[in-house]
């Protein structure tokens, strides 16, 4: 079975800047992945090398087994919303069908017209007078109607409000469990994530931090809870991804699967969102251990 | 990907057809005028070379006087040819690609199933055959428009006048034929590979509007004298053909007339029977008042001088068209080819 998406050692750099650095990831097909990270870290980079928008500076990436861009058939497998997706601003929905219908022999005209009666845009209005939240729709629409095996979106909810971001993730799941659809989706919206994920890369500063299945990913992580102590009295064989004090009490977040057997320590599940944000909040380039990117071994 | 490319250049191309047909229905109007004139004149039955040249000059000044508008429309015709090429580079080429850059819609159009190679190739194509289409079909109804000007100028001995009027001359030359369709095709490739490189429209437009005016200025000047070598003529001169003469006491320039009905003239002069220019000293029976009028021609044919000519025979007006219009053609296409590799290899994002 070919991986969503296969990178070995990819990097990106503009002008005197890593945008990605050493990026070396496969994601098994079937997944809706989450991409996490904050503004700047490289998300945008990773979807756009992906997409084939982007060239990479050095390594390679393959999605679905294919270079991105490389020909007629890797581009209709592959869908893609840009953050903030730019419409022709003079055509009506309806052209925009049309031009999806023209571009993509793969195009599923039904399920385009059927989203669009959903949504109640009218097919004569022009995209420059759509609202925010009806652009986002019109594309995914466009993304979706062209049938692809992989979707890739890039902040796709970022602009739009709570109920219409709702809205927007509904319709996506619905559409990942009719199609058998992979999704790669960037977001700094961690609850939103938690909702539609079942697969997790975090990257903050360039790199990949954390990558894998979010189920394996909490299985793998736990809080210690114990006494205050110094730094060579705490458990050993574990990695400390965060801790935290009070006057009495330290708090870790280590990765690990073994359990602690020290009593001193009380140990208790960890929240996804606690979990990333404890990734998210380390300084970069400062991960213990030898090699920074954790991948959950199957 | 032709249905979208339509889809955005339909308001161009009906601004652009709108005014090609109001163009064209004043020139079909004032081109019969100007055909009947010239049925009028004689011209089409005339025999001797030098009963052709006095219905000739007779033709071409009535052209040029100043109760008839043909010569204004003339001149018009031949600005509106050079400024079209540049127009359809400012504003059918340089936003073509860039405004898809501006806007970010080249992602969304990127991201279809065709590639950006085929989505390039099909822009250029049929945006670059309708600049094409537009400059040739404005550059033949104005070659038809002057037809009667060009019979004229062309006629054994129909010289006189038409320097201002001869399609051959270095500024008309690109006025008329095919060459327009080069310029057109050169323009709006231009035009696109500015905004390629600058990617903003306004810029890209300054870029190509000067690139080309330097281009146009440089072709004649530089490039179109050496497509082929001119033609050297040396003759006798007999100083009754000679219709300007400019005497100082110590000088006397000589500008022979062009006998060569509709060539492009790059030199023109008297030398001396050893070959080299002649600037003078007059002969004394030029200088002196009492001296017979007859005299000053007869001590100038004593002189024994030559007019040496160098010029590009009118024969050559289409092998010229030719050449112009494929360097210009195969020049747009090295532009489109570079556009191509450039958004290739660059990946813009």
């Amino acid at each position: 079975m070919t991986s969503l998406l296969e990178t070995h050692a990819v990097a990106k750099r503009y002008r005197h800047r890593w945008a990605l650095a050493d990026c070396t990831l496969t994601i098994p097909a079937g997944h809706v992945v989450g991409l996490v990270g904050p503004n700047g870290a490289g998300k945008t980079t990773l979807l756009h090398l992906a997409t084939g928008l982007l060239a990479p500076t050095s390594g390679t990436i393959e999605v679905l087994g294919g270079q991105p861009a490389a020909g007629p058939a890797q581009l209709a497998k592959v869908g893609f919303l840009a953050q903030d997706p730019a419409l022709y601003a003079s055509l009506s929905v309806a052209e925009h069908l049309r031009l999806g219908a023209h571009l993509n022999p793969g195009w599923d005209a039904r399920l385009a017209a059927d989203r669009i009666s959903g949504l109640g845009l009218d097919p004569a209005q022009r995209a420059g007078k759509l609202s925010g939240g009806q652009r986002a729709q019109l594309a995914l629409t466009m993304a979706l109607a062209k049938r692809p095996e992989a979707l890739l979106l890039d902040e796709p909810v970022a602009s739009l409000d709570p109920l219409a971001r709702r809205q927007f993730l509904q319709d996506l799941m619905v559409a990942a469990a009719a199609g058998g659809l992979s999704i790669i989706m960037s977001s700094h919206l961690i609850g939103d994530l938690e909702r539609v994920c079942d697969y997790l890369i975090v990257i903050t500063a360039a790199q990949v931090r954390l990558a894998g299945e979010v189920d394996r990913l909490l299985s793998a992580h736990q809080l210690l809870t114990g006494p205050r102590r110094d730094r060579p009295s705490m458990p050993r064989g574990h990695q400390i991804i965060q801790q935290s004090y009070t006057v009495r009490q330290t708090t870790l977040l280590v990765r690990d699967g073994h359990p602690v057997h020290d009593p001193a320590w009380t140990s208790s599940p960890v929240g996804l969102e606690d979990m990333v944000l404890a990734y998210l909040s380390q300084p970069g380039g400062e991960l213990p251990g030898p090699r920074p990117v954790l991948e959950v071994q199957r | 990907m032709i249905w979208l490319t339509w889809r955005q250049f339909r308001m161009q191309a009906v601004v652009a057809a709108a005014a090609l047909t109001a163009v064209i229905a004043a020139l079909a109007v004032t081109g019969r005028g100007l055909s009947h004139l010239y049925g009028d004149s004689g011209l089409a039955g005339c025999q001797a070379p030098s009963d052709c040249g006095r219905l000739a000059a007779g033709f071409l000044d009535q052209v040029k006087a100043s109760g008839t508008h043909y010569y204004a429309i003339f001149i018009l015709g031949a600005v509106l040819l050079l400024v079209v090429p540049a127009l359809i580079g400012m504003f059918w080429g340089a936003p073509l690609i860039t405004h898809e850059f501006e806007t970010g819609t080249f992602r969304l159009a990127w991201n279809q199933s065709v590639t950006r190679t085929r989505w390039l190739a099909v822009k250029l194509g049929l945006v670059g055959l309708a600049s094409m289409t537009a400059a040739g079909l404005l550059s033949l109804i104005m070659t038809w428009w002057s037809s009667p000007i060009n019979r004229a100028i062309d006629l054994p001995g129909g010289r006189t006048g038409a320097a201002t009027l001869n399609r051959f001359a270095p500024l008309l030359f690109a006025t008329g034929g095919i060459a327009p369709v080069g310029y057109a095709a050169f323009a709006f490739a231009l035009g696109v590979t500015a905004g390629v490189l600058i990617r903003r429209t306004v810029p890209a437009m300054a870029v190509t509007l000067v690139v080309f005016a330097a281009v146009q200025v440089a072709m004649p000047l530089w490039v179109r004298p050496y497509l082929m070598p001119p033609l050297h003529s040396t003759t006798a001169l007999d100083a009754a053909s000679i219709p300007t003469l400019n005497i100082t006491p110590t000088q006397m320039i000589i500008t022979p007339a062009d006998s060569q009905p509709g060539a492009w003239v790059i030199a023109n002069q008297a030398v001396t029977a050893g070959g080299r220019a002649f600037a003078g000293p007059p002969p004394q029976a030029c200088l002196s008042n009492s001296a017979p009028p007859a005299a000053c021609p007869a001590a100038i044919n004593r002189l024994h001088l030559r007019q040496a000519l160098v010029y590009q025979p009118a024969s050559r007006y289409w092998p010229f068209q030719w050449y112009e219009t494929l360097i210009f053609l195969a020049l747009a296409l090295a532009l489109a080819g570079f556009c191509g590799w450039w958004i290739r290899r660059r990946r813009l994002s």
